[in-house]
């Protein structure tokens, strides 16, 4: 990890709470980390899992997504629906091998300046820790085995007849998680 | 092809301070898509919207993206602009570097990248921004006004003779709210009731005013122009047409002993009662819960064990079987006037506030608030107007106020100011010296906040001409010892400890909302603050509004407030119902949902996310107009934008306006690589 | 679930009348805790007004102590070492890097994970118990006249964050100990006010004016004695209630609230230390020594009286049978053989 690493944080926020909130810290004049780039949504409902996915694929090391405490949505009911979203996602995003700890989901009202800051320096200070999240420039990077990619799956792949082992291998087909990790040697994730 | 146009304000010193503007200008003029990009210093004045609309009309731009503050401040401002020059206002945004960068960031450096970052989500968004038209929607000529206090009454009665009907709902028998308990009002020492009744009495027979008393709201839906209201009437058991309040069944109600709330529990009510002489509408309530009849009905009893007030009415009026009723009403404007309640010192509290253990959680005799005090003050109130302390009706001759309890102290949960009481303090040392001519009025205080039209003047003469002592410091004890309140005090100003045998003590407790802010909140879509009020739009700018369209605040509802202020207030959410109602149409923010009926498989998630039922089904026809399928439609007049169904929809057939899938995607791509 | 004991100075010291007392009730109710081995002073008020590093590291050595002996829970009946040790664990935990810094000066292992149990705590836990035990005494209600004020202090009660078993300023924990011994807590003023502390010697006059007002309030809220769980505050008013000038008025005992429950459960006299005192508890221990013999005659006399009146129900019982053979309108009791 390099000494200086600054992370680089996405942020969806809500435009009535949360972005209202974060207008009201820098009226406040609060200071807090500049790590944050906001991009303004109407509502968290409006938020897609594959907006945080694309995030990370595009060189965020966090995300932050935000909204209006429960009950005291704008439009009653969106930030319900993003909770949810947002609960089954976590385990998409280990999946996708992503630390989940690089997401954070948090509820801020327009009156919640001093809780935006701390949202931001908190997220900056566990991402700083956690590192930069380099696994897909890195999956990216990794060199193109020799020969032909789907040899060592299809020697993988126990046949009916019972010829070929499980041989460990870059590329698991059973474990497609546990493969891409070692293709990366062991991301940050 | 975009032809954008970008413009870096420096705010005066407020962005450029931080932020190196025209480095801005100069990264962002290098990105695609833009053809002119410049810094100015005040981009909001009418020179700096002259450049954006000399930019339109000179470069033929396709977009505008001004870098300056939170577009809550100049979007309207600039895309007002913009429709003048010949440009469809919704190609228009702002990105946000100063709230959100020059004045939370000190390093010049990370602050101007930062600055060029948001400048070039914001373009990479207009580039696929498309031109709209505003929405129009009929609007319903007729105001809700929730509580009928001075707030609620002034708003209902400046509405109404600005031509347009109001509906007044008020939870309690009569309205008049809070002013109506006051003796006195500072800083004239004007009667009360005097002022507040000729104006209860015009609201009650006002042509154009609807009065609901005894009655809440249950549910709201719709949205600005266009709001359902359903009100709940609580069973009063007295037909409020018969009824011409004449007074006969409280005469004849047998149970006497009810405290009454009126009088701030001193003073005791009939079970069938109007909360006072002057009430408008005149007409009781029976209170159920301590009728005779009514708790025998509970027990079961097989015949009922009263019925009194029924014989007493020569109208048959009152009908025991009477249940709550729902009136619905259709409005497209919303007033808030709940106004507000005193902290109760007691053990028992709501979530995050303590009681006063240290002045005897409400337990010690004679220790009172201040709307008891003026009940006891008051012509009308339990004592007739006599200052008589309430445990044995005695004369007390020394009185000892205390200020800010509950208020300004954040162990006790309310770190706020509650701004009236050193003005009713001041007030209440003098209606006490006017009764009582040697009696002694001691007030502990922490500071005078008089900052009113001559209210500085009042509290000097509480002191100068009626003789209060003040004394700056905190009481830290109250407890009862025999016939005495005795109180522990301190004198910052003389260093000593000070020690009070009190006949009677009035606490200045703190003003709340009203119990039961947050579930009305909710109702209305209002969000409010962690101490219960209501959240105003803008706190300098926009003190009236909220940030949901059509629902206005007035009063105390929104932060503790004097009477002038709250009359003042309520005239101003007036204002801005009057002016929404001046037009026919009201014109929508076309932000809202559209189906691509083609890639639309009709399984209609989006209708089932949808909080506003915006979405309605289509049928789609063959060439022979047989149906053979469905699709979602949006009806764009319900639409409010929110944009959940586009995040559900399976095949991504639906898109918002302004904040479409690929623009999203656009702004996370121009952050790649940052 | 291992409970600890932690004496402090005063324990085996000038308050030795209140270990007396705690142990012969803890043995009569079954209560089993053993010494933290090889403790050491609590710091204090010298300590904490010397230095916050040594205010808290001294009283976390013996929590550290505890921990490793095997125990969850410390019992310190002092007030002002219960005050140390549970507002030590509380900054230990709430501030940061303290924890670290305790452990380096300590040079042993401390993880917090002892909970600080003052002596009201202990006995209102125990209170049913009490009750029962109380109840199930030959001699009816032994307290029943007694009417008692409860004194805490100010060090149980505060900071409310590092204590927080009872209101800071209203609390009722000592007298619900006290009704189920059987007495009467009174509603009286200065439960939590300063008795002068520590200005015992550097300030007397202080402690004299501050502990008199205690006094003058117990009484005239009709107390016959005032219960402490301090011996700082023990000390205050008993040992210094002679230089007091209470002007005629009938001095007030002074109990530990272990002797109370001493009292309560009939535990022989010798065994609560009630001999050390200063303000002398004879009269006191008289007149409930005198109360109960009353009551046990009252209720022998009640007894006898019941045993005479069913005599003689039974007898004229008999008399009314003989008489029903010899004719005339009579109502026959019922059962009776006519």
């Amino acid at each position: 990890m390099e000494a200086s690493f600054e992370p680089r944080i996405t942020a969806f926020v809500c435009n009535w709470c949360t972005y209202t909130g974060a207008d009201l810290a820098g009226t406040s004049r609060l200071p807090m980390a500049s790590n944050v780039r906001i991009i303004r949504l109407p509502c968290t409902g409006r938020i897609d899992h594959l907006f945080v996915a694309k995030a990370f694929e595009r060189g965020a090391d966090g995300v932050i997504v935000s909204g209006c405490h429960p009950a005291d949505c704008h439009y009653t009911a969106g930030n319900y629906h993003a909770r949810r979203r947002f609960g089954v996602f976590r385990e998409l995003l280990s999946f996708l091998g992503v630390d989940p700890r690089r997401l954070t989901f948090s509820w801020v009202s327009a009156s919640e300046g001093g809780k935006w800051a701390d949202v931001v320096n908190e997220t900056v200070a566990r991402v700083r820790e956690l590192g930069p999240f380099d696994a897909y420039h890195r999956l990216a990077d990794a060199p193109v085995p020799d020969g032909d990619p789907f040899a060592a799956l299809e020697s993988a792949t126990p046949r009916a007849d019972g010829a070929g082992e499980n041989e460990p291998s870059g590329v698991h087909a059973s474990e497609p998680g546990r493969g891409r990790a070692a293709a990366t040697g062991g991301s940050g994730a | 092809m975009s032809r954008i146009g970008v413009f870096v304000c420096h705010c005066g010193e407020n962005i450029a301070r931080t932020v190196d503007c025209a480095a801005v200008a100069d990264a962002l003029r290098e990105h695609p898509g833009v053809v002119r990009a410049e810094d100015y210093k005040y981009m909001c004045s009418d020179p700096g919207q002259q450049l954006v609309k000399k930019a339109i009309e000179e470069d033929g731009l396709t977009g505008v993206v001004v870098c300056a503050c939170s577009p809550h401040m100049h979007e309207t401002t600039f895309r007002r602009a913009a429709a003048q020059a010949g440009l469809n206002p919704f190609v228009v945004e702002m990105a946000n570097i100063r709230e959100h960068c020059s004045w939370i960031h000190d390093d010049r450096e990370r602050a101007t990248a930062k600055a060029i970052d948001i400048g070039r989500t914001i373009v990479e968004k207009v580039k696929q921004d498309r031109p709209l038209e505003t929405i129009r929607i009929p609007v319903t000529k007729r105001a809700l006004v929730i509580g009928g206090g001075i707030a609620g009454i002034q708003a209902a009665l400046d509405i109404a003779d600005g031509g347009h009907e109001v509906v007044l709902v008020e939870k309690e028998a009569s309205i008049g709210g809070h002013m109506s308990q006051l003796s006195e009002t500072f800083p004239t020492l004007d009667c009360s009731q005097c002022i507040l009744t000729p104006r209860m009495v015009e609201a009650y027979q006002h042509p154009r005013i609807t009065l609901h008393t005894w009655s809440e709201i249950e549910k709201v839906d719709g949205y600005i122009g266009n709001f359902t209201v359903t009100i709940r009437k609580k069973a009063r058991s007295v037909d409020e047409n018969l009824c011409n309040g004449c007074g006969d069944c409280q005469a004849a109600c047998p149970s006497r002993k009810v405290a009454s709330e009126f009088d701030a529990g001193l003073g005791k009510r009939t079970a069938i009662s109007t909360p006072f002489p002057q009430a408008v509408p005149n007409i009781p309530v029976l209170d159920r819960a301590n009728c005779t009849l009514f708790k025998g009905r509970a027990k079961g009893l097989a015949k009922d064990a009263c019925g009194k007030c029924k014989e007493a009415c020569l109208k048959g009026a009152i009908d025991y079987d009477t249940e709550d009723t729902f009136v619905t009403e259709e409005v497209g404007a919303i007033v808030v006037a709940t106004g507000f309640q005193l902290y109760d010192i007691g053990r028992e509290q709501p979530a995050g506030l303590k009681g006063y253990g240290e002045y005897g959680y409400g337990e010690v005799p004679d220790v009172i608030d201040g709307l008891q005090f003026e009940r006891l003050a008051s012509a009308s109130g339990p004592t007739g107007g006599e200052i008589l302390r309430p445990s044995d009706g005695a004369v007390p001759r020394t009185v000892v106020f205390v200020k800010c309890v509950g208020s300004r102290d954040p162990e006790k949960g309310m770190s706020y100011c509650s701004k009236i009481c050193c003005m009713y303090t001041a007030k209440h040392t003098m209606l006490y010296k006017h009764k009582v001519h040697d009696g002694r009025a001691v007030v502990f205080y922490m500071d005078i906040r008089a900052a009113g039209k001559g209210y500085d003047e009042f509290s000097r003469r509480a002191i100068e001409e009626d003789g209060a002592e003040y004394v700056r410091g905190r009481v830290s004890r109250i407890f009862r010892d025999g016939d005495v309140v005795k109180v522990w005090g301190y004198d910052t100003l003389s260093g000593r400890q000070v020690v009070i045998d009190a006949d009677m003590v009035v606490l200045a407790t703190a003003v709340r909302p009203q119990p039961g802010i947050a579930e009305l909140a909710q109702k209305l879509s209002v969000s409010y603050d962690q101490d219960g009020f209501l959240n105003e739009a803008h706190p300098k700018l926009r003190p009236v509004e909220t940030n949901t369209a059509g629902v206005y605040l007035a009063g105390a509802c929104q932060a503790p407030r004097d009477i002038p202020e709250s009359v003042a207030m309520a005239s101003a959410t007036a204002a801005k119902v009057l002016g929404l109602f001046s037009a026919d149409e009201l014109e929508r923010d076309p932000s809202v949902a559209l189906v691509n009926e083609r890639t639309c498989s009709g399984c209609f998630h989006c209708e089932r996310v949808c909080p506003y039922g915006a979405v309605e089904h289509r049928d789609v026809c063959d060439m022979e107009g047989h149906v053979c399928g469905h699709v979602a439609w949006v009806n764009p007049g319900v639409c409010q934008g929110c944009g959940t169904c586009v995040a559900v929809c399976p095949s991504k057939s639906v898109e918002l306006a302004g904040f479409t899938d690929s623009q999203v995607y656009a702004e996370i791509n121009a952050l790649a690589g940052w | 679930m291992t409970l600890a004991y932690y004496p402090g100075c005063s324990m085996h010291g000038t308050s030795r009348e209140y270990e007396e007392s705690l142990l012969a009730v803890a043995a009569a109710l079954g209560l089993d805790f053993a010494e933290i081995d090889d403790w050491s002073c609590c710091g204090a008020s010298s300590a904490h007004a010397a230095d916050h590093l040594l205010g808290v590291a001294l009283p976390a050595r013996n929590l550290a102590l505890a921990e490793a002996q095997g125990a969850d829970r410390v019992l310190a009946p002092c007030a002002a070492c219960y005050n140390r040790l549970s507002g030590a664990a509380h900054a230990v935990a709430e501030e940061p890097g303290l924890a670290a810094r305790v452990r380096d000066v300590l040079e042993r292992p401390f993880a917090n994970t002892v909970k600080v149990l003052s002596i009201v705590e202990l006995l209102r836990g125990l209170a049913p118990a009490i009750e029962e035990r109380v109840a199930a005494r030959l001699e009816p209600d032994p307290l029943a006249h007694l009417s008692v004020a409860t004194y805490w202090g100010c060090l149980l009660v505060r900071p409310p964050l590092a204590t927080g078993f009872d209101d800071a300023e209203q609390p009722t924990g000592m007298d619900e100990v006290v009704a189920a011994c059987g007495a009467r807590p009174v509603r009286w003023n200065m439960a939590v006010e300063c008795c002068g502390g520590a200005f015992s010697i550097a300030r007397t006059s202080s402690v004299l004016r501050l502990s008199r007002a205690i006094i003058d309030d117990a009484r005239r809220c009709g107390a016959d004695a005032i219960v402490a769980a301090c011996p700082l505050c023990h000390a205050n008013l008993d040992f210094r209630q002679s230089a007091m000038s209470m002007k005629g008025a009938p001095p007030m005992p002074v109990l530990y609230i272990t002797q109370l429950v001493g009292l309560a459960l009939g535990l022989p006299l010798d065994l609560l230390g009630f001999d050390r005192h200063f303000v002398d508890t004879q009269p006191l221990l008289a007149r409930l020594a005198d109360d109960a013999r009353r009551a046990a005659a009252g209720a022998a006399e009640r007894e006898a009286a019941r045993a005479a009146k069913a005599a003689a129900r039974a007898q004229a019982g008999a008399a009314a049978a003989t008489a029903a053979g010899g004719g005339g309108e009579r109502t026959a009791p019922a059962g009776a053989v006519p």
